[in-house]
């Protein structure tokens, strides 16, 4: 069995090393457009923002392919199929046969056709990334245009580097796709907060030598322009081979396209209509295709999509449908914008279906799993909403505490005991632990012992 | 008065028992200074005089005398054994046996039975801690720095470990650092920290790889430690890249800034320690768990260096010297491995017998445990210190297993679980009444001295084994001191080297640490200040990654259910169960749940609940508490009941079943 995977981003990567895990023969070959082997693409905002250095990126170490019996190609990316004689052609002119073919080509950034474009520097590779970090160096001010995901955490990357940044973007508010409006809005003040300028419902004309020009003729000026305006699927080589192409190469719940050798996965791959520009579900997508590659059964049935910002001193998680209105679901809400808080939760049918987390908070990981598991979400919302709210300690104040209450959890001794022990005589703490043993074992109760004898003595007038 | 230590759990408190079986606690052993007991070990005098004592060895059940029984056992062994060989007959013995009897009992299973099938129920307890320390130190002594340092350090992370619970006096040795428990419960001991991450359970490997890459991308790491000390960082470097701290809060649910707080914290700290207990260990995945830890240990330069390092909380009583000294399936004396052949050499020198003889390496114990009474598998077994009918994992089918054999003998001092099976129970001497050698959590090796006369009728195992052995063709040591010199010469040479360690030292030094080569050694406390047990003296990184549970929850059992320890008892509770003031603390097994769940099972506190897994089925009594999380039920294992309901899938490497997650159903009992 041959094995040609097209692609060696995040999913073909993963593809590559999920099938070997589980074939240590079947033959593989893979085809990367970079001249770079493997990195991970999620960890550049981390590294222009050099919360992660670039040599944490890497996915693959260098001896891998070699210890592992996979051929992989790097800079001659694949430009043909033939699905007739079942061979792949690069651009350099080398044919490759397959049994089994993995497409896994990704996504473009999108440039959007304006004068002097070609001024600005799309945010996507490693290399976009160290061009960036490069003209950060010298740059006075910078603009990103786009605030998505990526843009937001290029913007505050930048700002974090202590340079000037103007964010703009087309729609009203920020991450308009996964935010609702007031979520949206709170962001934006968070990062203003941060020295990042924001600027929504603005669309840019032109980008010239000394800034980005915008419709209304407004000049925001910058020496560094970064292009954060979404990605576009690389489909045309399915294209060409004739394969079923909407916005993405359609393939079915086995990750196959309309020819049964031919896969795709990842950020190239439109599945039941909806294509995922997110790793986790190019991941999900990676080990379904390798198990039924090496001749197991899996199903892929579809991603739940949890946007997680990653921004220093922005803490922003967002899932699912955020933007239902009460009269389509159950709404619980919180904002106190003066902190940059605002918490949002989507019920439905007793399920959590979105949800939106702004600012730093415990229930983060609970809402997540909460909503990847989609079971009923517990009746007491607030508790949810606030770890820790139901959980307020009762105060053990000698006086309030039932006699029947242990005081001494090493060796089981109850309130009611030392106060007998105390009746019998005992004035201090090694009274009342030659009597009970309390306070022997871990002694962390050496205190609440001493508080209750006091008490007992205060009570009776007996100075101690 | 006679000064010995406690029967119970690793960190072998000192106690005086005397006048008759009254005891007090000692103040010069460090681990319980300034004389520190809990309530397991103020009352262990009880089971001394306890009415519920085995006295006279039974053979199917009736009362006969020792030779009767003796002879009836070595007849069937023999005959078993020479109609289906050496292998048909099997031995599983305890980590709380002292170093002589494990090592007599690892002697007894190879030499004079000639089998391979010998493990220990050890294997459930520290193996994933034991496999991954050896393989990034070159050896595993738990702790290897003296309990008394973690007092002096910054910051102590606990991953796994609820020492308030299960052994109450280690908490005086954390007074003065600030506490990070991973625990998926707000235990007694996660109550007393400073930093709490509750993470899903069977994801702590996830959670430790979150924060080494952390550490990374923040700068923290002390890369000149990592130049000098250790090889293979650029390896776990790469595979880290896949765990950024966001990925790992999907998983684990523990808020990244709840992991960089942590991270910071360790790295902040002059002195600073991480330690793992079972919650990080006993999982199908346990080796590579402890490894995660350790790595972040070592990119944080903390083990082999003063004040700071990594340490495994071992937990029953001879956890440690029962791991060393031949009880474990692929081991020989003095912690060697048994298919080294200059190792074989050694031990065959000492045993007198020529190391082809010395049987290869057997089953592990789940593995030992599931082939018995099968075609291939041992239609004997020899059981010492252990009650695999609660503490073995599917504990209903370990039970089906026993069922099948042609002979099961047991040593015990009450009737356990798995005693009842017995076709041969004979009556031992307890700790008070016998003398020995215990390795405390430390390294420490500690002197068990007898205080007491057994009543009458009652022999040490070491009796049992030299009386087999003898009716086998075999001449063994009953003596204590003597079995124990005999080890001295069996370790000399090994990792575990106990040759300069005498019952005269340990008495007089409170103890000596091991490797011990020669009695003007002073002992080691501290092993890798200078250099690591690899030849090359670096620890070693190794990569590791993250992968789901064997068994994760669904639809059909869509409640995570963890298993462990409650102050009151000790592991199969057969001893703490037959002690009134332990059994009045903790009557009964009972579920925890929280609130939410709970609500949602219409179940409440007091309720008997039924909680059915794959395995098997258990009731109990529900507890309702927020400790827990939200997908998580606990269950206390001291009791028939949680481990019919765990699951066995073991560990690659250290063969350890993962008992701390599995997916259950849980019902209110109609």
């Amino acid at each position: 069995m041959r094995l040609v995977v097209v692609g060696n981003g995040m999913a073909g990567s993963r593809l590559v090393s999920e099938v070997r895990t589980r074939d240590p023969h079947m033959k593989i070959t893979v085809f990367g457009a970079e001249e770079r082997r493997p990195y991970n693409r999620i960890l550049l905002s981390n590294v222009l923002a050099g919360s992660a250095r670039p040599d944490q990126v890497r996915l693959v170490d260098p001896g891998w392919y070699e210890a592992h019996g996979v051929e992989a190609v790097f800079g001659d990316p694949v430009a043909h199929i033939d699905r007739e004689t079942r061979h792949v052609v690069t651009r350099g002119g080398r044919r490759e046969p397959y049994d089994l073919l993995a497409l896994a080509t990704g996504s473009d950034a999108i440039v959007p056709p304006i004068p002097g474009v070609e001024r600005a520097v799309p945010f996507r590779t490693l290399d976009d990334c160290e061009r960036i970090m490069r003209a950060a160096e010298q740059a006075r001010a910078a603009v990103v245009i786009g605030g998505g995901l990526l843009g937001i955490e290029a913007a505050r990357g930048l700002a974090g580097r202590g340079l000037p940044v103007t964010l703009l973007h087309l729609a009203g508010h920020l991450m308009e796709r996964q935010l609702d409006v007031e979520a949206g809005q709170v962001l934006g003040e968070t990062l203003t907060g941060l020295g990042v300028g924001i600027r929504t419902g603005v669309s840019a004309s032109a980008v010239e030598a000394d800034g980005v020009r915008l419709d209304d003729g407004e000049l925001i000026p910058a020496d560094l322009v970064v292009l954060a305006c979404g990605v576009r699927p690389v489909t045309g080589l399915a294209a060409d081979a004739g394969l079923e192409v909407r916005r993405g190469i359609v393939v079915d719940d086995e990750l196959r396209t309309d020819d049964p050798s031919i896969f795709a996965i990842g950020e190239c791959a439109e599945h039941d209509g909806t294509v995922y520009g997110l790793v986790a579900p190019a991941w999900e997508q990676a080990t379904v295709a390798a198990e039924v590659i090496t001749g197991g059964k899996a199903l892929y049935r579809g991603s739940r999509l949890v946007t997680r910002l990653k921004a220093k001193s922005v803490e922003l998680a967002a899932m699912g449908e955020t933007q239902l209105g009460e009269e389509q679901a159950e709404v619980v809400r919180f904002s106190h914008r003066a902190r940059g808080t605002y918490r949002k939760l989507v019920i439905k049918d007793g399920r959590l279906v979105g949800a939106i987390l702004l600012g730093e908070s415990d229930a983060v990981g609970t809402l997540t799993q909460l909503f990847d598991r989609g079971g009923p979400v517990p009746g007491d919302r607030a508790g949810l909403l606030f770890p820790g709210l139901a959980a307020a300690p009762v105060a053990d104040s000698p006086t309030l505490m039932p006699d029947a209450a242990t005081v001494c959890r090493c060796n089981n001794v109850t309130k009611g005991q030392i106060r007998a022990c105390w009746e019998a005589g005992a004035r201090d703490v090694d009274g009342v632990a030659a009597a009970t043993r309390a306070t022997t074992g871990c002694g962390t109760c050496r205190d609440a012992v001493e508080g209750i004898v006091g008490w007992l003595c205060e009570q009776e007038g007996i100075s101690v | 008065m006679t000064a010995t230590h406690c029967p119970y759990c690793a960190l072998q408190c000192g106690m005086k028992i005397g006048p008759g079986p009254a005891i007090t606690p000692r103040t010069d052993i460090p681990a319980n200074a300034p004389g520190s007991l809990c309530q397991k070990g103020w009352t262990a005098g009880e089971l001394l005089t306890n009415g519920e004592r085995l006295t006279t060895p039974l053979l199917h059940g009736e009362p006969v005398e020792w030779d009767v029984a003796l002879d009836y056992v070595a007849e069937r062994l023999s005959a078993i054994r020479a109609e289906h060989g050496p292998d048909a007959v099997a031995v599983f013995g305890g980590g709380g046996l002292t170093n002589e009897k494990a090592y007599s009992l690892g002697k007894f299973a190879r030499v004079a039975l000639g089998t391979s099938q010998v493990d220990y129920n050890g294997r459930f307890c520290m193996s994933s801690a034991a496999a991954a320390s050896i393989r990034a130190f070159g050896m595993d002594r738990g702790m290897p720095f003296p309990i008394t340092d973690l007092a002096e350090a910054d910051v102590v992370m606990l991953a796994g470990a609820n020492v308030a619970e299960t052994m109450p006096p280690f908490v005086r040795h954390l007074n003065g650092p600030r506490l990070i428990v991973v625990d998926p419960r707000r235990s007694p001991t996660a109550r007393l920290a400073w930093l709490h991450l509750q993470p899903t359970p069977g994801t702590d490997l996830a959670l430790a790889l979150g924060l080494l890459h952390i550490a990374i991308g923040d700068g923290l790491v002390d890369e000149e430690y990592v130049a000098a000390r250790t090889t293979g960082f650029d390896e776990v470097r790469t595979a880290l890249a896949s765990w950024w701290p966001e990925r790992v809060e999907r998983i684990t649910g523990v808020p990244v800034h709840k992991m960089r707080q942590a991270v910071r914290a360790l790295a902040a700290a002059e002195r600073a320690y991480i330690l793992t207990g079972r919650g990080a260990e006993q999982h199908a995945k346990g080796t590579d768990t402890v490894t995660a830890f350790i790595n972040l240990a070592l990119a944080l330069g903390l083990p082999g260096t003063e004040g700071s390092g990594y340490g495994c909380v071992t937990g029953q009583g001879n956890g440690q010297g029962g791991r060393e000294h031949g009880q474990k399936a692929d081991q020989l004396p003095g912690y060697r491995k048994i298919d080294d052949p200059a190792a074989r050499a050694h031990v065959a020198g000492v045993w007198g017998i020529a190391p082809d003889d010395i049987p290869g390496p057997g089953r592990s114990a789940y593995e030992l445990l599931d082939a018995l009474g099968t075609p291939e598998g041992p239609r004997a077994l020899l059981l010492f210190g252990s009650n695999p009918v609660i503490s073995a994992p599917a504990a209903e089918h370990v039970a089906e297993r026993i069922g099948s054999l042609e002979l099961l003998v047991t040593c015990d001092f009450v009737m356990s679980e798995t005693a009842a099976l017995a076709d041969v129970v004979f009556p031992v001497t307890q700790w008070a009444e016998e003398t020995g050698t215990m390795t405390n959590l430390e390294g420490r090796v500690l002197l068990r001295r007898r205080a007491l006369t057994p009543p009458p009728g009652v022999r040490s195992d070491l009796d049992v084994i030299a009386a087999l052995a003898a009716r086998l063709g075999h001449t063994f040591e009953t003596e204590p001191a003597k079995v124990f010199d005999e080890l001295r010469r069996a370790s000399a040479g090994g990792p575990a080297d106990y040759s300069g360690i005498t019952y005269e030292r340990i008495a007089n030094e409170t103890g000596v640490f091991w490797p011990c080569p020669s009695e003007e050694h002073p002992g080691t406390p501290r092993p890798f200040l200078d250099r690591f047990a690899h030849p090359d003296g670096r620890a070693r990184f190794v990569p590791v990654q993250h992968r789901a549970a064997a068994e994760e929850i669904d639809d059909d059992y869509p409640v995570y259910l963890s298993t462990g320890r409650v102050l009151s008892h000790y592991q199969s509770g057969a001893q703490t169960r037959r002690i009134a003031p332990l059994v009045e603390a903790a009557p009964e097994p009972y579920v925890e749940l929280h609130p939410d769940l709970a609500e949602q099972l219409d179940i409440a506190a007091g309720d008997v609940v039924r909680v059915s897994s794959r395995r098997g089925e258990s009731k109990a009594v529900a507890r309702i508490s927020d400790a827990i999380r939200r997908d998580t039920a606990f269950m206390p294992f001291h009791w028939e009941g949680a481990n019919r309901l765990t699951n066995p899938a073991l560990d690659p490497v250290s063969r350890m079943p993962e008992f701390k997650v599995c997916a259950v159903r849980v019902e209110r009992d109609s």
